[in-house]
């Protein structure tokens, strides 16, 4: 297999973010949560549009990454458009590559705005997987569909007779929406790939998860996401204003009671160094040179290039080192002139077998064509905030998150450039190249 | 949201038959009414009031009717379509200025049988006629809808006979042609509550034979020409109330259940209405009869006469209002403050349509506002959609981001002027050009609140009422640098939100507060005379209030009332009973009232316990409660706070449930004589103190 011949991605007129704000990301708990993917859209919307100099009605276009979408909301993209007041004139539409939704949709907006097509686009991302649905089995929705062809009373009774306990038991869709069809593995598995091409430990997993929850804890406490989290409101009155999932208490002692929730008992993949299942909602807005001026926006950083490539399907965690490697490449920069990495963290394991990859030779070598390894990324430079592990990753918004949370991280900072990626299950990744401006 | 695809085409989508066409019709003998004969030989009559947004059923409309009725009893069409030519409505009903008109029942008679006789020739025309609804379609108009053969109702299409509110039973026929056409009880209770009933609603009782979208109108109009519309069948239970013992009954109940809302002694028409129906002995046609006699001895009875006041003093609030001319509709109100008056100003705003931001400095207080007004949208059962969208609308804002948008602002901070000035100092250098600043405070001079402000001329206060969804009053509270643009914008804002706006000075109390301070105060003197607080207000509701001083004191909260009434003692010149020392002991006990489940009586479940005691008290408890409220209302009159007698009793009916029936409490100084009512205070300040000296205004007045 030979990878994609690079995309030439120069040119064109320069991209801005000018901000973004996301919603809380709230832990699943079992049944549905009290927002859908459109609700959490607008909750993170609203006090983000409230704060642009810009009226609503300036938007060119609304771009929206959501995977599960829920029955009642198809083109979620549309509906929250809608909700949010930006008119019915507004053109909007949903995207979907799975775990990269939501970089996708600001990477579309990037090429709107690049090639002159627009001039301010909101891009986001939704997801609420506690809303994914109980669907039946094929064989109980033909018993149903029969049940309801069957006319006379005998036979709808003769019918019923036919009707298996199993039928009852509904099949799980986020279950099977984590399994990737095509290689029969689930996503935790492929996880258990990685690790092993790498000899990545299920200690330093867990260490890896405990670096997560302590940072995040500590942004919270320090304020450092209060610009960039709004807290969202139910209709019942409760008040969500902090992810929820993070457990400032975390310690590797304690990961390491859990027992591996993929491939017992030998795996090194935990609930506590995977991702949690959580609902969240992030924009960013972009814009043209032009709507900067014309509005008196203040940008805080400009898109430079972007990368999407894929890789074998089982060991699609390992796609981050691929895109965001080309990515660097390309651009001429080493690990070194990276000052911030946000890779995003659907395994703990995953994560440090992406970096171990940079770092690794032959892989070197064979996918990006070099003789040297791209070395060691520095880890106080990833994930400074925390991640998925801490978080959550509602998949389709986690990759608009780690671009926005670049951003502000950068910002706080006072640094210059930094790369947001994520693995997409199914074998693909992106890679964002932002610099401050 | 901007509309513009369908608002260019909009115009297309109304039937109007054979009016399509747009050219003007010369020959059109009428003023109120257009008749036009289809192709396909059905006439076409549209009702169309001249120099009106809507139809009302004026004896000029009803004589040109039967005029129309002649031409189509010599000129017979194959069937008659009969609709609104206005945009939103189909009428509203009779016209209520004439029946001030009429001082004799002999006059009313004679107007109620022409007008029967109209409406009855109408209904012999020998051809088949449907009436096609959509907007309100009220009273009289929903009286003539109900002699037509078929009612199709267009999808929003609203039904309602609001007579029983003026006092008044339908008075057109529509006693007994509700009960004929639909279930009695369900007419009945309709006649009896006033209440509007819905489209859906209106179906399921079969009140209308169809319910469509505007597009489907010519289906259904030949569905029901070709006979194959539906009349809903009586049930078995409308067939038993034709039995003369079910009916008893049930007339039973009714009269019991309408006295428990309105007094008979003060309300005659229900007990009327119930009269009518139960001696029609299950025959329409006698009660229809019958209606002309019982109608016109209700418009003469002083309750009547003063509700309909009432009607006249809400239209003239609402005018003042709506004739305000060259402001832009606010779309975007910034409220600050969540607590129990913010939370529920933004969510009364968010359901009329205005983008709202709350602002509050915890999320956890906006959170609160928000659940309330979840719940308002499902007491007012609005659908999923529209619910959605109000919540949408209310907007929590933690930053004041939202300030900076808004077209009025309006603060319901804690009163105390320090924190008033912090929030105007952060606030006001946010505001866009042209944005009004609006403080909801009950008792700071606005004179005072204006001193540190860039720019007072864009101050005015807007003091809502509480609950703010059901009290239609909302004082403009004036000062002496309002700038005339922000006092207009105010005005307009109030009609926006379908508030009745009345303006008054920024003096201690405005006008509301302080008329009814007085009288609540009085029945804290009265208790520690000994008398128990259930005489008290007794004496209150036999008068005719909705509730007593001592209940409302603990519904208005028993820490606001002290304040109120300590910022009055000190604020104006005018002696009042002291605050008593034990009521400033359960405000800082934390006994506040209803709120807090304790305050002058003990609250379960949202209402009060009280003791079953059948003492009435001194003879002139209801004077000495009464007193002191009218003696400041004309305190209110002669110094200026409001202008007018007709605007102060408006603002004391729709402000504090004054007894309407009265006509508001000027009006009911005037009938009982300024003479008596200042001889009666005159015997008061002799016996209980010079807080009931009377007001000089008395003297001069009248």
């Amino acid at each position: 297999m030979s990878l994609q011949p690079q995309a030439n991605n120069q040119g064109g007129r320069p991209v801005y973010i000018v901000d973004g704000a996301r919603t809380p990301f709230i832990k699943a708990r079992g049944k549905p949560g009290p927002f859908t993917p459109v609700d959490l859209a607008v909750q993170a919307g609203r006090p983000l549009l409230l704060r642009q100099p810009v009226a609503a009605e300036h938007f060119n276009r609304v771009i929206l990454g959501c995977v599960n979408v829920i029955a009642a909301e198809m083109n979620p993209a549309r509906i929250a458009a809608l909700r949010l007041g930006l008119g019915e004139t507004m053109p909007a539409f949903t995207m979907q590559i799975n775990c990269g939704s939501g970089m996708q949709s600001i990477e579309t907006a990037f090429r709107y705005i690049r090639e002159g097509n627009d001039d301010l686009i909101l891009a986001g991302g939704a997801e609420a997987l506690s809303h994914a649905p109980l669907i039946l089995q094929d064989e109980a929705t033909k018993w149903l569909a029969e049940l309801g062809q069957a006319r006379s009373v005998p036979a709808k009774l003769k019918h019923l007779m036919k009707l298996k306990p199993a039928y009852l038991k509904p099949e799980i869709s986020l279950k099977k929406g984590l399994t990737d069809p095509v290689v029969e593995l689930n996503m935790g598995q492929t996880a258990e790939v990685v690790a092993n091409l790498f000899n990545i430990s299920r200690r330093e997993a867990d260490e890896y998860a405990v670096r997560s929850h302590l940072r995040l804890a500590e942004a919270q406490k320090a304020g450092w996401l209060d610009n960039e989290v709004m807290p969202m409101v139910a209709d019942d009155g409760s008040v969500y204003s902090l992810d929820d999932g993070v457990r400032p208490d975390s310690s590797v002692e304690h990961l390491a009671k859990l027992k591996p929730v993929f491939e017992r008992p030998y795996g090194k993949v935990t609930a506590g160094n995977s991702s949690q299942i959580t609902d969240g909602a992030s924009w960013v807005i972009l814009a043209s040179e032009e709507a900067v001026n014309k509005y008196n926006l203040k940008p805080k950083a400009v898109i430079r290039d972007s990368e999407w490539s894929g890789l074998e399907p089982e060991i699609m965690g390992l796609g981050p080192a691929v895109s965001a490697g080309r990515l660097a490449l390309r651009n001429q920069l080493s690990l070194d002139d990276i000052d911030l990495l946000e890779l995003n963290e659907a395994f703990a394991a995953q994560v440090l077998g992406c970096l171990a990859a940079w770092n690794d030779k032959d892989f070197c070598q064979s996918i990006f064509g070099i003789d040297h390894v791209l070395g060691e990324f520095d880890q106080d430079r990833l994930n400074i905030d925390g991640g998925a592990v801490s978080l959550g990753h509602p998949v389709g918004t986690s990759g608009n998150r780690i671009v926005l949370h670049l951003v502000n991280a950068l910002e706080r900072k006072g640094l210059k450039r930094g790369i947001a990626t994520q693995c997409i299950g199914g074998g693909q990744a992106g890679a964002m190249l932002i610099e401050m401006l | 949201m901007n509309g513009l695809v369908l608002k260019t085409l909009s115009d297309r989508a109304k039937a109007i038959g054979p009016f399509t066409n747009a050219s003007s019709d010369a020959t059109n003998p009428w003023q109120h009414w257009q008749l036009r004969i289809a192709d396909d030989g059905v006439a076409w009559l549209m009702f169309d009031c001249a120099d009106a947004d809507v139809n009302v059923l004026s004896q000029a409309a009803l004589e040109e009717l039967n005029e129309v009725v002649m031409a189509l009893e010599s000129d017979k069409p194959k069937a008659l379509v009969l609709r609104s030519a206005k945009a939103n409505s189909f009428c509203v009903g009779a016209d209520i200025k004439e029946f001030r008109q009429i001082d004799t029942i002999d006059a009313a008679r004679d107007k109620l049988h022409a007008a029967h006789a109209v409406a009855n020739r109408f209904a012999a025309l020998p051809f088949t006629k449907v009436a096609v609804v959509h907007g309100h379609c009220f009273g009289g108009g929903l009286e003539l809808a109900l002699v037509c053969d078929y009612r199709i109702g267009v999808f929003g299409a609203s039904f309602g006979f609001p007579e029983i509110l003026l006092g008044l039973h339908p008075g057109l026929g529509g006693t007994g042609r509700s009960v004929k056409l639909i279930d009695p009880v369900e007419a009945m209770t309709m006649m009896l509550t006033g209440k509007t009933v819905r489209d859906k609603r209106a179906k399921s009782l079969g009140l209308i034979n169809a319910l469509v979208p505007e597009r489907h109108v010519y289906g259904a109009i030949d569905a029901a020409i070709a006979g194959k519309l539906k009349h809903k069948q009586p049930g078995f239970k409308s067939k038993l109330m034709n039995t003369g013992p079910a009916r008893n009954f049930i007339a039973k109940k009714m009269r019991e259940k309408a006295a428990a809302k309105a007094p008979p002694q003060h309300y005659p028409a229900p007990g009327k209405l119930v009269d009518l129906w139960q001696s029609a002995d299950g025959n329409p046609e006698q009660m229809l009869a019958a209606e002309v006699d019982s109608f016109s001895e209700l418009l003469l009875t002083d309750t009547s006469r003063n509700l309909v006041r009432v009607f006249f003093l809400q239209e003239k609030m609402k005018k003042l209002a709506s004739s305000v001319e060259g402001v832009t509709k606010a779309t975007h109100v910034h409220v600050i403050g969540a607590g129990a008056m913010g939370g529920d100003i933004a969510g009364w705003c968010a359901l009329q349509g205005l983008t709202v931001t709350l602002f509050d400095m915890k999320a956890e207080i906006i959170g609160k506002a928000v659940a309330r007004t979840a719940a308002l949208c499902d007491k007012k059962r609005m659908g999923a959609a529209d619910k959605r969208a109000v919540l949408d609308r209310l907007i929590p804002d933690l930053t004041h981001d939202g300030a900076r948008h808004a077209d009025i602002v309006i603060e319901a901070v804690p009163e105390k002027i320090d924190i008033k000035r912090q929030v105007y100092n952060q606030v006001e250098p946010l505001l866009k050009p042209g944005a009004i600043l609006a403080t909801n405070t009950s008792s700071i001079p606005l004179d005072e609140l204006q001193q540190e402000l860039q720019d007072p001329s864009r101050l005015v206060g807007l003091h809502f009422f509480n609950p703010v969804s059901q009290m239609q009053l909302l004082e403009i509270v004036r000062h002496n640098k309002l700038g005339d643009d922000t006092y207009q914008k105010a005005l307009a804002f109030a009609g926006q939100i379908k508030r009745l706006p009345t303006p008054v000075t920024g003096t201690p109390g405005f006008l509301v507060n302080r008329a009814l301070t007085p009288y609540l105060l009085e029945a804290m003197v009265l208790m520690d005379e000994g008398i128990a607080p259930e005489t008290i207000d007794r004496a209150a509701t036999k008068f005719g209030m909705p509730m007593g001083p001592v209940e409302l004191a603990d519904v208005v909260g028993l820490d606001i009332c002290m304040g109120v009434a300590e910022m009055l003692g000190s604020g104006l010149n005018q002696p009042m009973p002291t605050v008593p020392k034990w009521l400033a002991d359960k405000v800082a006990k934390g006994d506040l009232g209803k709120k807090t489940g304790k305050g002058l009586y003990v609250w379960e479940k949202g209402k009060p316990k009280k003791a079953d005691n059948t003492t009435s008290g001194p003879d002139n408890l209801t004077d000495r409660l009464l007193m002191p409220m009218l003696n400041m209302c004309m305190a209110c009159l002669r110094e200026g706070v409001i202008e007018d007698a007709d605007l102060l009793d408006g603002a004391m009916i729709f402000g504090t449930g004054f007894a309407p029936f009265r006509g508001g409490p000027m009006h009911y100084s005037q009938n009982r004589g300024y003479g008596d009512v200042k001889a009666t205070l005159e015997q008061l300040a002799q016996q209980h103190g010079e807080r009931y000296t009377p007001d000089p205004g008395w003297s001069k007045e009248e």
